[in-house]
């Protein structure tokens, strides 16, 4: 009896009638001495020795297995070529009961999907793959596969698989096994029956090693493509026996499987009720803080300009912060990007007693100048009438405005003497609403402590911005 | 609940997890980052999974696989990140498996830069991947839509059983604004579809494969009615001022917070302008703009881009009134002065612009 038709003592975990096509209903659509079909049944064979058959759910790949879901009876999923260990990690972590099979071609594996079985094992994902090396794209009809041997001719290597041109079969278990992870590497053949015997054990493990908890399991399955090769099934499974497992050696690459421990189980999910408090947005309100009158309508367009680390995005978050909690609208919108890494920062912060529109502020009330390169960019765009704060001891001649209200003061010097130069833009914010009245200072002191959590800098900035309202009254140029 | 000051990234994390959203993949990218690390904060906290894949075409598939598992699932990522994923978006579409993906759009072609632009609208809109499948687009303007527009994504992808796109530009993914959340947690949805791993599950297929002509006929039209059924009961639009308005603005995103200050400013002047803000992005708000060419001039249409939702809304008007255009792109926003100062331009010379567009026509 042909190989191929062994099929037909049928294993549990087949489905009793195959749907794919109506005529053919207990036959695969594999090519007789296929190696698919020989692996199908060890795979189902080794379900149903498990009594897994519900708990499994296999990944099917694209290549001429990319029916599996015809025949086995388990949850079945089909992707996209070469992507199945990235989806069988996700079931995986998702459902950890599950019982997940990753199915794969020497394209699908070993070409596109290098990436993702790489990774996968890396991870170590408790998953088991079964990896079908035909030496060929079967599917596709017989083009070069990773694993083609060298002087394989194929429909893309008409001469000859060259090492100059191709490059040298990629040998999978012996990658995989460079790796820490995997706990179970093994390569198999279907050379003839003693072979498939030796599959079988091998087929069953990596299956029982998941069923016990531990991790990352494949097994390479030196396989027949009769069609493709253009052999009879007997001449395929002598090549598979004389070529193959001459460039790869059969054997166990990696076996941890007595020592590795079983995964630990993920913590049980939190109560939904729980959520809000994790998500930490149960605590907004935090205290009592008077509102600010909505009454008469303000509007703050403010930006802020210096070098990173001046703590321009910080000083924006506090007006942003305490000036919703003065029940104002708000919104504050960073510069981001490589603008950041080349050393200048800036961000838009608008404070409004209506809705705001547009988050981008290109005229600002108040421009806060950390340096002069930020003052430069932008003194020219300030409203008239309004304030330009800028860190040091006078604007330079060319960027003076008679319609607008300035405050030079040295801010960095101030914060060092106060202790920390990093904290020249709380002195800024001091100044700030000591001439504008922005905002009470216990909304500032709200935000503060929600933004800084060192006792030390929250009592450092407290005094900068003491220093900085000091400075205020003493200096201050307002427009002609 | 209180209103909390936090970026648009992460008001759509948070809004995930409070929809069910119990599992993210993703691979890092300005500007959409903060999403992954606000994932890789939360979700593990929240009993789901977080996993950063080895790249944006492994995080898709690995979100086929979660949803294939029935979990609520996402990704996000920006315009690179996203035509990576584009295959796996037209799978997760033909094996109706429902998700969420968040484009949080850079400037481009090629590596671009990392500034907002509104260019990936071709590729997210109309469907970059292979096949004919759509995806429900959602289009935020603010923080607080980051979270709300995602949580309605997660029904709509359940009740659609289809990939549902979240699309922002980079200002609003990095800018904070106050957020509302709701104060209960959604419960997780059962899919008696799912492949779990269940004996109740065990005969379930998920697979985008139909081989006879006739049956992915029948697939593809069913697909197809789903779609229609969205573009009658889905689409969303804001409507600011736009009762009596003449001129119509149409933008979506930041560019829709810009052309708010455009009318405001005009009405100040007596200028009948009006905003429509497409929401949803597909189904596109055709009706609606159809509605309005019969009581305006024209439309002034304005994007971070050279140019793409401009067809959609010529498209939708019919060639029934002028449809100008204006963008800045490179990752340049426009000024709310400029886009008025070509509004003023558009209305002092409304047959003109319509003589040109017959004209060209
Ligand atoms: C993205 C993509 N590229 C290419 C293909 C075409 N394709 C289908 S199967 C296949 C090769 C399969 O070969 P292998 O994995 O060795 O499996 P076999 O058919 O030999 O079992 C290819 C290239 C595809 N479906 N998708
Ligand atoms: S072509 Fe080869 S791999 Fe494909 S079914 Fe036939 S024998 Fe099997």
């Amino acid at each position: 009896m042909p190989e191929y038709q062994v099929l037909h003592e049928k294993a549990r975990s087949f489905y009793p009638r195959y749907t794919r096509k109506a005529e053919a209903q207990h036959q695969t659509h594999y090519c007789p001495g296929c190696g698919h079909g020989v692996t199908h049944k060890l795979i189902a064979r080794a379900i149903d020795e498990l009594g897994i058959q519900d708990r499994v759910v296999l990944i099917s790949p694209v290549g001429c297995s990319v029916f599996a879901y015809y025949y086995l009876d388990v949850g079945n999923v089909q992707v996209a070529h070469g992507r199945a260990p990235a989806a069988a990690t996700a079931v995986k972590r998702s459902r950890p009961d599950s019982i997940v099979i990753s199915y794969q071609g020497d394209g699908d594996l070993a070409a596109i999907g290098s990436a993702e079985i790489l990774h996968a094992a890396n991870r170590g994902e408790p998953v088991t793959v079964f990896f079908i090396n035909n030496a060929i794209y079967g599917m596709t009809g017989g083009q070069m596969a990773p694993t083609t041997l060298i002087g394989q001719k194929s429909t893309t290597s008409p001469f000859g698989r060259s090492i100059w041109n191709e490059g040298y079969p990629l040998h999978v278990c012996e990658v995989l096994a460079a790796l820490e992870a995997p706990v179970y590497l093994e390569r198999v053949a279907l050379g003839n029956s003693k072979q498939v015997m030796a599959a079988a054990k091998a087929v069953r493990r990596a299956i029982e090693n998941q069923v016990r908890g531990l991790g990352f399991s494949l097994v390479e399955i030196l396989s027949p493509c009769p069609t493709i090769w253009k052999k009879n099934p007997v001449e395929a499974q002598r090549w598979v026996r004389e070529e193959m497992a001459k460039v790869y050696p059969l054997g166990v690459f990696r076996d941890r499987t007595k020592e590795a421990e079983p995964r630990p189980a993920p913590a049980p999910p939190p109560a939904l009720g729980d959520l809000p408090r994790i998500l930490e947005i149960g605590d907004g309100a935090g205290e009592a803080l008077p509102p600010l009158p909505k009454d008469p309508f303000a509007d703050h367009r403010i930006k802020i300009a210096g070098f990173g680390g001046q703590g321009v995005l910080m000083l924006g978050e506090v007006l942003a912060e305490a000036g919703l909690a003065a029940g104002l609208e708000v919104s504050w919108l960073p510069s981001y990007g490589p603008e950041m890494r080349s050393g200048t920062s800036n961000c838009h912060v608008r404070l409004s007693t209506r809705a705001i529109d547009s988050p981008l502020v290109a005229h600002p009330t108040l421009l806060l100048a950390l340096n002069e390169p930020s003052l430069r960019k932008f003194s020219a765009t300030v409203e008239p009438g309004g304030w330009i704060l800028y860190n040091g001891d006078q604007l330079p001649a060319d960027c003076a405005r008679q319609d607008v209200h300035v405050a030079a003061i040295p801010f960095t010097r101030l914060a060092d003497r106060v202790g920390d130069a990093r904290a020249g833009n709380m002195v800024m914010l001091g100044a700030l609403l000591e001439i504008t009245g922005l905002l009470p200072e216990a909304h500032i002191d709200y935000a503060l402590r929600r933004k800084v959590k060192s006792e030390r800098w929250l009592e450092l900035d407290r005094r900068a911005l003491a220093a900085g309202r000091e400075a205020a009254r003493q200096g201050v140029t307002h427009a002609s | 609940m209180a209103r909390q000051l936090i970026k648009g990234n992460e008001a759509i994390v948070k809004g995930a997890i409070l929809a069910g959203c119990r599992a993210y993949y993703g691979y890092p990218i300005t500007p959409a980052s903060e999403i992954a690390e606000a994932a890789a904060f939360y979700m593990p906290q929240a009993g789901g999974v977080f996993l950063q894949a080895e790249s944006e075409v492994a995080a898709v598939n690995m979100l086929f696989g979660a949803a294939a598992a029935g979990v609520r699932a996402m990704t996000a990522s920006s315009g690179p990140g996203i035509s990576l994923m584009q295959e796996g978006i037209s799978y997760l579409a033909g094996a109706e498996l429902p998700c969420v993906i968040a484009d949080i759009t850079r400037g481009g072609p090629g590596l671009g830069n990392i500034a907002p632009e509104q260019s990936d609208y071709h590729q997210v809109v109309k469907c970059g991947g292979h096949g004919g499948y759509r995806t429900i687009v959602l289009a935020p303007d603010s923080a607080q839509e980051m979270a709300d527009l995602t949580m309605l994504a997660f029904e709509l992808a359940d009740r659609y059983r289809n990939p549902v796109m979240v699309m922002a530009d980079g200002y609003i993914g990095q800018m904070m604004e106050p957020v509302e959340f709701p104060a209960e947690a959604r419960p997780l949805p059962l899919h008696s579809w799912s492949t779990d791993g269940t004996p109740e599950h065990r005969s379930n297929l998920i697979c985008s494969i139909e081989l006879q002509p006739d049956d992915l006929e029948r697939h593809i039209r069913k697909l197809e009615a789903k779609y229609q059924r969205a573009e009658r009961e889905e689409v969303r639009a804001e409507h600011y001022r736009t009762d009596d308005a003449e001129i119509i603005l149409v933008g979506y995103g930041i560019v829709a917070r810009l052309l708010k200050s455009v009318v405001e400013r005009g009405r100040a002047l007596g200028m009948p302008l009006g905003l429509l803000r497409p929401i949803t992005l597909y189904p596109f708000p055709v009706r609606e703009l159809r509605r309005l060419s019969r009581q305006a001039c024209c439309f002034v249409v304005v994007e971070m881009s050279t140019g793409q939702m401009v067809d959609d809304v010529r498209l939708a008007v019919e060639g029934r009134r002028p449809v100008e255009f204006y963008g800045r792109c490179g990752g340049n926003a426009p000024s709310a002065e400029e886009i008025f100062a070509f509004v003023e331009r558009v209305a002092a010379h409304p047959a003109e612009a319509l003589l040109e567009e017959v004209a060209d026509a």
